[in-house]
């Protein structure tokens, strides 16, 4: 009490950090903890699936399997995204925007592929399309294939990844409000006008958020289209399930080579997500 | 002419308009003034198509104005928080309403670009049109949101709370700008406003609403010196009012005569309102009060002091108003009469 006042703010900035040994020590724990359960990880799959040269890991990577695993992938990635799109785009819309009876139950459903483990995801499918399930009869009888097949494996996919893309609009949009759509209506525009024009610009960002994460698990799903795929090789698996069924037979330049495809995807989400967190942050400023 | 019917509004079971009737000429310049949750702000919504009446009737010039939706009433909105299309920059913000009509009706580029330039003088920001409305101060966004909506040459102008979210300077500014304005464009005009100066300042006539009713309409001469109800005398201007009971035409307070008139009003417990410069001061026994003055504060044309009010059993302490030329000093006993009061049955 007695000290003087210039002494006063030392102090303060003095209670503010801590000691040095214990700065030192708690950096130390997340650095090692990173090392040992993240960076090596990565490197590992690297160093693996370059072990035996680049030509090894090119022609891995070039083996009819793997490039039907790759395109199938791709494939099922952009049917769920496009899919996702939709549907989380306007399911934001419907609850950032109106009022309506059963509003927070829509919600919780959004949710509920979150909550649910993969694996049930992937059950639910067979249940509802398998041949003892319940609409199976009637697909044999159509000649309709779902399971082991690729709608299975999108349906699945969709599923799991359903959430991202509302997930990353709701609150935006719920902060955004209402009332730019309002002014809108009221100069004369239409409702398509008013979500092209208004709308959309405002959510871009957070859209393509959605997007990223919506990919990225898209691709990297394994539970669900594991239990609907059918493993038939060369047909029906996707990336992760190659990698397990490569590194199972002891293929394991090939598996790591396309495991490395993964991981690469992962980094490439990790800087968009980076910039698009950035972008989010500044509350979408224009003009730049 | 703006013409609204018993319109009934509800939000669950509260009511936020229940029964409003209300005609506006054209080319006038209305207030709607009231607390909030007074449903102004919701009439006005109404009138612009943003929110639907559960019954009751809106019509401009006499043509069902329910039968169409907000984008086809060709009503100016202009938000409390403006509501500018952050993405987009002043411009064509302005623009907006130009660039979004029917192919048929649309002004072509040149058009446009000149109409704009128009409004943006109009409001006097043509330098700003470049800008984006984060760069903007919360003046000059009140003010794009009104060339904005002005864009559209609407048969009618919506503002609510116009100058809610700005500071004191600059909302006595534009307060004074906007009355201008309407004399220069004349386009009939409704704002909404919980203050009460600014509805008197602005307005050619007031609307005073409380708890979905229209308490009463009037120019801003007519709310203030008469009151239609005790909520319009207590919420415009500064009253005092004190618990009386009416007996036969007789006045009382706290069981003592005032030897005022009751003015019609029945029997009954009742409140008299009286302004606080309607206190006339005069020697002890002269009026319908006797008080202490317990202290006198000076400022400006006027001293304010509190007198202490011995009525009956209990004391009552009430602020007047008094020119300075007459001289009060505390300790005074004086004796207090009204030059004008209204009664209005009922306590609460």
């Amino acid at each position: 009490m007695n000290q003087p006042q210039v002494s006063m703010s030392t102090a303060r900035e003095d209670l503010r950090t801590e000691p040095k040994i214990i700065r030192v020590v708690i950096i130390a724990i997340a650095v090692t903890f990173l090392t040992v359960f993240v960076v090596l990880p990565l490197v590992v799959v690297f160093t693996q699936a370059f072990s035996k040269g680049i030509g090894a890991f090119f022609a891995a990577l070039s083996e009819p399997e793997a490039l039907s695993a790759i395109k199938l992938t791709l494939m099922v990635a952009a049917i769920s995204v496009g899919l996702n799109l939709a549907f989380g785009v306007i399911a934001a819309w419907a609850i950032a925007k109106f009022d309506f009876r059963g509003k927070t139950f829509l919600i919780s459903l959004i949710d509920l592929p979150f909550s649910v483990s993969p694996v049930i995801s992937g059950l639910v499918f067979v249940l509802l399309f398998g041949a003892q399930g319940f609409l199976g009869p009637w697909l044999q009888a159509n000649d309709v294939h779902i399971l082991f097949a690729v709608p299975g494996i999108a349906l699945a996919t969709i599923f799991v990844t359903f959430p991202f893309v509302a997930r990353a609009l709701i609150p935006l949009m719920q902060e955004q409000g209402t009332q730019e759509e309002e002014a809108a209506i009221s100069l004369g525009a239409s409702g398509l006008q008013t979500f092209f024009r208004v709308t959309l610009p405002n959510i871009k960002w957070g859209v393509l958020y959605g997007v990223l994460l919506c990919n990225a698990r898209a691709m990297g799903e394994f539970g669900a289209v594991s239990v609907v795929s059918g493993h038939i090789r060369g047909e029906t698996n996707t990336m992760p399930l190659l990698v397990e069924i490569l590194y199972n037979e002891y293929q394991f330049v090939a598996a790591f080579a396309i495991a490395s495809l993964l991981a690469m995807l992962a980094l490439i989400t990790l800087v968009a997500k980076t910039i698009l967190e950035r972008h989010l942050d500044e509350g979408q400023l224009p003009g730049d | 002419m703006i013409e609204v019917k018993n319109i009934v509004k509800k939000f669950g079971t509260f009511a936020a308009l229940d029964n409003v009737d209300l005609r506006v000429a054209n080319g006038e310049l209305v207030a709607l003034l009231g607390p909030s949750g007074s449903g102004k702000t919701t009439l006005l919504r109404i009138i612009a198509g943003l929110d639907w009446p559960d019954a009751g009737e809106v019509s401009f010039d006499g043509e069902n104005a329910l039968a169409h939706g907000a984008s086809e009433r060709h009503v100016g909105f202009v938000f409390q928080h403006y509501a500018l299309f952050r993405h987009m920059t002043v411009f064509e913000n302005v623009a907006f309403g130009l660039r979004v009509q029917p192919r048929a009706v649309r002004k072509d580029e040149a058009a446009i670009r000149t109409r704009v330039k128009e409004l943006l003088d109009l409001v006097q920001l043509d330098w700003l049109s470049g800008r984006y409305p984060s760069q903007l101060s919360g003046g000059q966004r009140q003010r794009i949101a009104l060339a904005r909506a002005l864009a559209i040459e609407p048969r009618i102008l919506l503002l609510d709370e116009p100058f809610g979210a700005l500071d004191a300077k600059v909302r006595k500014e534009l307060r004074q700008w906007l009355r201008s304005l309407h004399q220069e464009i004349n386009v009939t005009s409704i704002f909404v406003t919980h203050d009460q100066e600014e509805a008197l300042e602005v307005a050619n006539r007031v609307v005073v609403m409380d708890k979905g009713r229209i308490e009463q309409i009037g120019t801003p001469g007519d709310v203030y010196d008469n009151p239609a109800t005790a909520f319009v005398h207590s919420f415009i201007g500064e009253s005092i009012v004190l618990p009386v009971e009416v007996r036969d035409g007789n006045v009382e307070l706290g069981g003592k005569p005032l030897n005022i008139s009751a003015d019609g009003v029945t029997s009954g417990a009742s409140r008299l309102f009286v302004r606080r410069h309607d206190m006339a001061i005069g020697v002890p026994g002269s009026g319908a009060f006797e008080g202490a003055v317990r202290h006198v504060r000076t400022f400006g044309p006027i001293q304010r002091a509190e007198v202490a009010l011995s009525a009956g059993e209990g004391t009552t302490v009430i602020e007047i108003d008094a020119p300075r030329d007459r001289e009060l000093q505390s300790g005074d006993i004086v004796s207090l009469h009204p030059r004008r009061y209204r009664i209005f049955a009922g306590q609460d």
